[in-house]
């Protein structure tokens, strides 16, 4: 056990909490509706990110069946695609992805891989739930008011987006506005908790270089979250300033609709500042806890130890920081100082150096493990695929002189699908397997799976791969109907039934996905408590589905690193973080050699 | 952006130096128990509601910091910015808040040294005293528009109602807690309970003290 380097001693520092007080309801409500414990938190969280982010997936076809048989759908007018496009790209980034991931998860897994009872502050966890599930109201609220939702875009880019004409000027662009002024409210609260409870409620032997990458993943998404959200909250104010009391924060002197605005002077460029510097961290608010997890994922059932742990952390850390100076490349063609350009061109490229630090190291975790090709593992491998199509156009796009001809064409669409959409829906489908035998007790049907995995992975390659051609041929994104359009050829129109019919099989499996978990929570073979042969804490905890205060009368005292798999000389191809060096089972001197 | 950034840049080094500090010398696959020195906690004075209050505050600078970028940015974009004169009372509502601020902290002290006597007495007095602040800069409001300073007239203007509004708002949160404290006083709540509440409402009050001395020196210097 030389190699592992333990020392003698296993004495663990005291918890930097005292035990909890929990609050333990006993009625049905206290314990499902109103409650606050993190893990039934997280469910909430999830139900309703998933069920907004359906809506947003039906719109996605609403879109592509305008652009795949254009004046074939007489209920696809161009005020409804516009609010399509819109509603699509923002469920999907803010209420889905990040809710998802960092509500989610972050709910769920903290505390768990942490070793804590639960967040440090759960009444204020639970009110970030019942805060961002009214924020999604307000927002889906837009749906039915006169003029319906706002049809400015996801980027809500002024003049245009209050401006008369655009649809959604009545009510849906307020709505917007105010639901997204919700969320972040409802988020810095669960935010909060997720940093304090990494901070402070970490187990004994738990220290910050013995955290799961999840946790460090999800951490560090959060704290991009809190400094970043800030700037669209501002910017949010600001337009509904412009908006309802006529203030020119953002609005132009301008005509619209043939008559003279009271705007004067104000400045659209503004907004596109203060959106795209939360704009861009926002992608690795959702890329950094992908990131995380797929490194669990990949370890645990590549038997490996993760590759360069440490290089991970940092990183995933210089990633964070690196975000924050790099969003004016969203705005190369707003005519900003071509030197800008050139500057911020510089600090995107240097983002690919963490990264690719992160893909070679996943690439090296795999490189002769004893790879089990689950369906956790499956989606892993295809997000690794993904991530690196997906990063690999960003190179492209972080070039001003690449981005010129190319912006606002579908290859961005396919670009920014490929790595902040796809990709971490992956890790989506890859957390959701794996953790699914600890949420449910049972495991999720496997064939079932399968079919799911085999036609989202191949299905969404056929939707997103073509329009990076569609891009190259200068295919306008955006526009409802592209009509006698002289430079986009016939094929254009062909492929665009082609990536159509491909987006309503991938949907429709979805549907396949949504009946396994339900089926599979009711009828799922029994899991046991740790199927995956695990060795992080939420696996090892007394009851499976772990309930409220998560571990027994005790709470687990950490001894290793997450890693610990296929360790030379143990008996078991993992040791849990909780078990001591002298109770590690060993094999017979001969037995290790032998076995290697 | 050059404010949102420096500050960003000053959090972000803190908190890179710090996870370097944890990071560079631990050989995280090594397995066994911990020697006292090796344990990676914050500092012992660090307890969950007060590292959660310094997070909280990190984000509401980072809000007052993009605020401020968004008002430098717009003074330069356009050319019809024209600087409105503060009217003299934002002094008197700065001391006004500046008291606000003292008495809470004699709050926080009364409570530290356990004399719980004195403690409703400063308690009340700040929370007297920053309701006064707020009630005193809706005067300023009435002040600045009877000047002809109209919210839509002017960018300039525009931004002084934003960012009292703004400030004034976050005080408004800070006296929902308040609030909470002083039901716990009333409740005759264990002193230690009551010193925790305390203490995060008065370094709150500190540090939008100091938010509302950048945002003056703001509007008087532009």
């Amino acid at each position: 056990m030389a190699h592992t380097g333990h020392d003698a001693t296993s004495y663990a520092p005291p918890a930097e909490l005292g035990e909890m007080e929990l609050v333990h309801p006993k009625t049905f409500i206290g314990k499902y509706i109103w409650s606050q414990d993190a893990k039934v938190i997280a469910i909430q969280y999830a139900i309703t990110a998933t069920s907004i982010g359906l809506v947003a997936l039906v719109l996605s076809i609403l879109i592509r069946l305008q652009l795949g048989f254009p004046g074939t759908f007489s209920f696809m007018t161009p005020s409804s695609y516009l609010q399509h496009v819109s509603m699509h790209g923002m469920i999907m980034v803010i209420y889905l992805l990040t809710a998802l991931f960092l509500g989610g998860f972050g709910n769920y897994l903290i505390p768990l891989m942490c070793g804590a009872r639960d967040m440090v502050f759960p009444y204020l966890n639970m009110l970030s739930y019942w805060i961002y599930l009214l924020a999604v109201l307000v927002l889906a609220a837009s749906f039915f008011v006169p003029g319906g939702p706002t049809g400015a875009g996801w980027t809500l880019y002024p003049p245009q987006a209050i401006s008369p004409g655009t649809p959604g000027i009545d009510g849906g662009i307020i709505l917007m506005l105010v639901s997204l002024a919700l969320f972040i409210i409802g988020f810095t609260m669960g935010g909060l908790n997720y940093i304090v409870t990494v901070l402070q409620a970490r187990t004994r032997g738990m220290t910050l270089m013995r955290l799961p990458l999840t946790i460090w993943g999800i951490f560090m998404a959060t704290v991009l979250a809190m400094l970043a959200f800030p700037a669209l909250l501002v910017a949010a104010l600001m337009m509904i300033m412009d908006l309802v009391v006529g203030t020119s924060f953002f609005m132009p002197t301008m005509m619209a609709l043939g008559e003279q605005t009271g705007y004067q002077d104000g400045s659209p460029l503004l907004f596109q500042h203060l959106f795209w510097f939360f704009g861009h961290p926002e992608v690795y608010i959702v890329a950094l806890p992908a990131f995380g997890i797929v490194s669990d994922i990949l370890a645990t059932h590549a038997r490996r130890n993760i590759f360069g742990y440490r290089m991970m952390v940092w990183a995933l850390v210089a990633i964070g920081g690196l975000s924050f100076v790099v969003w004016a490349h969203h705005m190369y063609v707003s005519g900003m100082n071509p030197y800008f350009g050139f500057l911020f061109a510089t600090t995107t490229l240097i983002i690919a150096v963490p990264t690719a630090i992160k893909v070679y190291n996943w690439v090296l975790t795999l490189w002769r493990g004893n790879i089990q090709l689950t369906l956790p593992m499956l989606f892993s491998i295809a997000f690794i695929f993904t991530f690196i199509n997906g990063g690999l156009s960003g190179l492209f796009l972080g070039n001003v002189t690449v981005d010129v001809p190319l912006a606002d064409t579908y290859f961005v669409v396919g670009h920014f699908h490929m790595v902040m959409a796809v990709a971490p829906i992956m890790v989506v489908f890859a957390a959701i397997y794996h953790w699914f035998p600890k949420i449910t007790g049972r495991m999720l049907h496997s064939g079932m799976g399968h079919i799911h995995f085999w036609v989202t992975f191949i299905g969404t390659y056929a939707i997103y791969y073509p329009m990076h051609y569609l891009g190259f041929a200068g295919v306008p994104r955006r526009y409802y109907a592209y009509g006698e359009t002289g430079f986009i050829p016939d094929s254009v129109v062909s492929l665009n039934a082609a990536i159509t019919i491909a987006a309503v099989i991938v949907s429709l499996v979805q549907i396949l996905f949504i009946y396994n978990l339900v089926w599979s929570t009711f009828r799922g073979r029994e899991a046991g408590p740790n199927p995956w042969r695990a060795t992080t804490l939420e696996w090892q905890t007394e009851h499976t589905p772990p309930r409220h205060g998560n571990f027994g009368k005790e709470l687990p005292v950490v001894y290793r690193w997450p890693y610990d798999y296929s360790v030379p000389g143990a008996k078991d191809d993992f040791i849990p973080q909780n078990v001591p060096p002298e109770q590690v089972e060993m094999m017979p001197e001969g037995a290790v050699g032998a076995s290697r | 952006m050059t404010t949102t950034l420096v500050f960003l840049v000053a959090l972000l080094t803190v908190f890179l130096g710090w996870i370097v500090r944890q990071s560079i010398n631990v050989r995280p696959w090594a397995a066994g128990g911990l020697q006292p020195a090796e344990t990676d906690r914050l500092h012992p004075s660090a307890t969950a509601a007060r590292v959660g209050l310094g997070v909280f505050l990190a984000v509401i600078t980072s809000f007052f910091m993009l605020s401020i970028s968004a008002y430098n940015m717009r003074m330069h974009m356009g050319e019809d910015w024209v600087s409105l004169s503060p009217p003299l009372l934002l002094w008197i509502n700065t001391l006004v808040l500046l008291a606000g601020s003292f008495a809470l902290q004699r709050a926080w002290n009364a409570a530290r040294a356990g004399i719980v006597a004195q403690v409703m007495p400063a308690l009340l007095a700040g929370g007297v005293l920053t309701g006064a602040f707020m009630i005193g800069q809706l005067i300023a409001w009435w002040l600045v528009h009877a000047g002809g300073y109209l919210l839509t007239g002017n960018p300039a203007n525009s931004f002084f109602y934003l960012i009292t509004a703004l400030h004034g708002l976050h005080l408004l949160g800070g006296l929902v807690a308040w609030y909470r404290v002083l039901s716990r006083v009333r409740r005759g709540d264990h002193i230690e309970r009551i010193r925790v509440g305390l203490e995060l409402c008065a370094l709150y009050w500190h540090f939008l003290l100091l938010v509302w001395f950048i945002l003056f020196g703001l509007l008087l210097t532009t």
